[in-house]
């Protein structure tokens, strides 16, 4: 590695200062306020009684779980639409031509890049009852969609939505049809050569997508604030839970469920992290 | 992580693989009837999720002309979280210029222990959910803080929980541009009798310059639109520290769906003016060399 020689030659006190520099900014700004959550998770200030006891308390009464079954039924169909719908995506865009593709594919990205609360006003605007576009129909066959469990979902799925697509679609443009065109004169019909060639080259891709969809459909709580009702019992998922609880002065419980979603989001780093490399292998 | 950011769908990485490869990739299909039929399929729920449900914020927005925006507009308190989160934005994307490229710089060039710790570090921001890393930045600079200080219902607040939700963006760009750079270049600039200062601004910035635009793009834009790790810290004091995301959860609380709607557009147009200038600083600072 010339890289290593070149940094070893020059390093002086500047790259010394910059480096304790560096790590002094991302110990004040990440580090150790992330760490402290944990520490107010086990030792609430006031009234609340600390240790492991309690804090398993908080996190097994009704509307504790309430609310962590809310978020997984909600990020599993979320993650299950996204991902279904993320492959087809891909493969329509990577291997067929058609009318409007480059629209499409710049398109798919614009979830992105739109504020979470501007997500929910806009499936406010489409489907809600009393001032929705297709909220009169939706009213008359009995189907509420926002306020009620479809409109977390739609919330959720739309702001993960570009995440599967944008793993995948580089996979499939450097592996090529080579090995599916093979497949195909051997006799393999469109399925076969789907499940046997098509999913295993875009495995990896798939599977870092998917984690990357979970970690942010658990944590989604922007647009999910708007379309919810948001009161304990009735649509209050993980994350509004420890909007309203903080708001209610139940910091205990807010920090017990926060340190719950830190725990989360760190595994789901850690494992990206490591899937990364061995996709890239040859 | 980075690839994520960095790579944006359509334009894969190049490969060490040769340009035969890619290639034999592109003569594409026409559509056969079961894709054409999962093409509809798949058009179909898109609209209904995406493109419907936006188009009825610009629709609405627009509702009665343009008097809706005027109003908007002329709206004290709409006009000065408008101004506060272009402001905040605009100063948190300056900052991370700086501070995004020096950490990047420290990531690929320096070795230290502890660096794969970094790393991880970098990514955690993106990573948490929004509302608890409202509540991470509380734990310190809350309430009850150990190191008493309280930003809530403050500027530095908003500043500050804004810092850490942008922390990666130009980390993640710049980080693989730099890690590809040739250091002999350097090295012969350094030979010819260059002083560091010169190698840094003749070679390496204008190399970085696309890397580094591309970032505070991304970053400026999730910051004019950040939510949720505002919900606790703003505190929102109306023409004191109100941004226009939370102003948006106001108005919608209000039921005032078209001035909700002209923020949200006002928001989407602001950031899109902002990358496109930002994309064009970029070219001239790149090719300027």
């Amino acid at each position: 590695m010339a890289d290593s020689t070149y940094t070893r030659r020059r390093r002086g006190p500047v790259t010394v200062v910059l480096r304790v520099l560096v790590i002094a900014y991302l110990f004040m700004l990440v580090i150790w306020p992330v760490s402290l959550v944990a520490d107010r998770a086990f030792r609430p200030a006031g009234l609340a009684e600390g240790g492991f006891g309690p804090f398993l308390e908080r996190l097994t009464e009704p509307g504790t779980v309430y609310a962590f079954n809310l978020t997984l039924t909600v990020a599993f169909w979320a993650v299950l639409i996204n991902t279904v719908f993320g492959v087809g995506i891909s493969l329509l865009l990577v291997r067929y031509r058609f009318w409007g593709r480059r629209t499409l594919s710049v398109l798919i990205d614009l979830p992105l890049s739109v504020s979470p609360v501007v997500v929910g006003l806009a499936l406010v605007l489409a489907y809600s009852s009393a001032r929705g576009w297709f909220g009169g129909f939706l009213e008359s066959i009995g189907f509420a969609v926002i306020f009620s469990t479809p409109g977390l979902v739609m919330a959720t799925a739309f702001v993960c939505l570009p995440l599967v697509i944008r793993e995948i679609v580089p996979v499939l443009e450097e592996v090529g049809t080579d090995a599916e065109e093979a497949a195909r004169s051997l006799g393999a019909n469109g399925r076969q050569t789907f499940w046997r060639i098509t999913l295993p080259a875009i495995k990896w891709a798939l599977v870092y997508g998917v984690v990357l969809t979970a970690a942010r459909a658990l944590g989604e709580f922007g647009a999910v604030k708007i379309v919810s009702q948001g009161a304990e019992f009735n649509g209050e998922t993980a994350t509004l839970l420890v909007e309203n609880r903080y708001s209610n002065f139940d910091e205990a419980s807010a920090y017990a469920v926060a340190l719950v979603l830190v725990l989360i989001s760190i595994i789901a780093l850690v494992v990206v992290t490591y899937l990364r490399p061995k996709e890239d292998r040859p | 992580m980075s690839s994520t950011l960095s790579t944006p769908s359509g334009t894969p990485a190049p490969s060490g693989k040769g340009p035969a490869k890619v290639r034999r990739a592109r003569p594409k299909d026409a559509l056969t009837p079961a894709a054409g039929l999962g093409l509809g399929v798949a058009l179909i729920w898109f609209s209904l999720l995406v493109l419907l449900p936006l188009s009825a914020v610009v629709l609405t927005a627009f509702d009665d002309g343009w008097s809706t925006f005027a109003s908007t507009l002329t709206d004290r308190d709409t006009r000065s979280a408008l101004l506060l989160t272009v402001g905040e934005a605009a100063l948190v994307t300056l900052v991370n210029v700086v501070v995004g490229t020096v950490i990047a710089w420290v990531l690929v060039r320096d070795q230290f222990i502890g660096k794969r710790l970094l790393e991880v570090v970098i990514d955690v921001p993106f990573a948490l959910p929004t509302i608890v890393a409202g509540l991470v930045l509380l734990s310190l600079y809350g309430p009850r803080s150990p190191v008493s200080v309280n930003v809530v219902g403050t500027r530095t607040g908003i500043f500050l929980a804004l810092l850490f939700v942008t922390l990666p963006f130009i980390v993640r760009t710049v980080q693989p541009v730099l890690q590809e750079l040739d250091a002999d270049v350097e090295e012969a600039a350094a030979s010819l009798g260059a002083s560091q200062f010169t190698i840094l601004r003749r070679i390496v910035l204008p190399s970085l310059a696309p890397a580094i635009a591309a970032g505070a793009s991304l970053a400026f834009a999730r910051a004019i639109s950040e939510f949720g790790s505002l919900v606790l810290i703003a505190g929102n004091i109306p023409g004191e520290t109100e941004v226009a995301s939370l102003k948006i959860l106001k108005f919608i609380e209000g039921d005032n769906y078209a001035a909700a709607a002209s923020v949200a557009f006002l928001l989407l147009l602001v950031a899109t003016v902002v990358i496109a200038a930002l994309d064009v600083i970029s070219r001239r600072v790149a090719r300027r060399g």
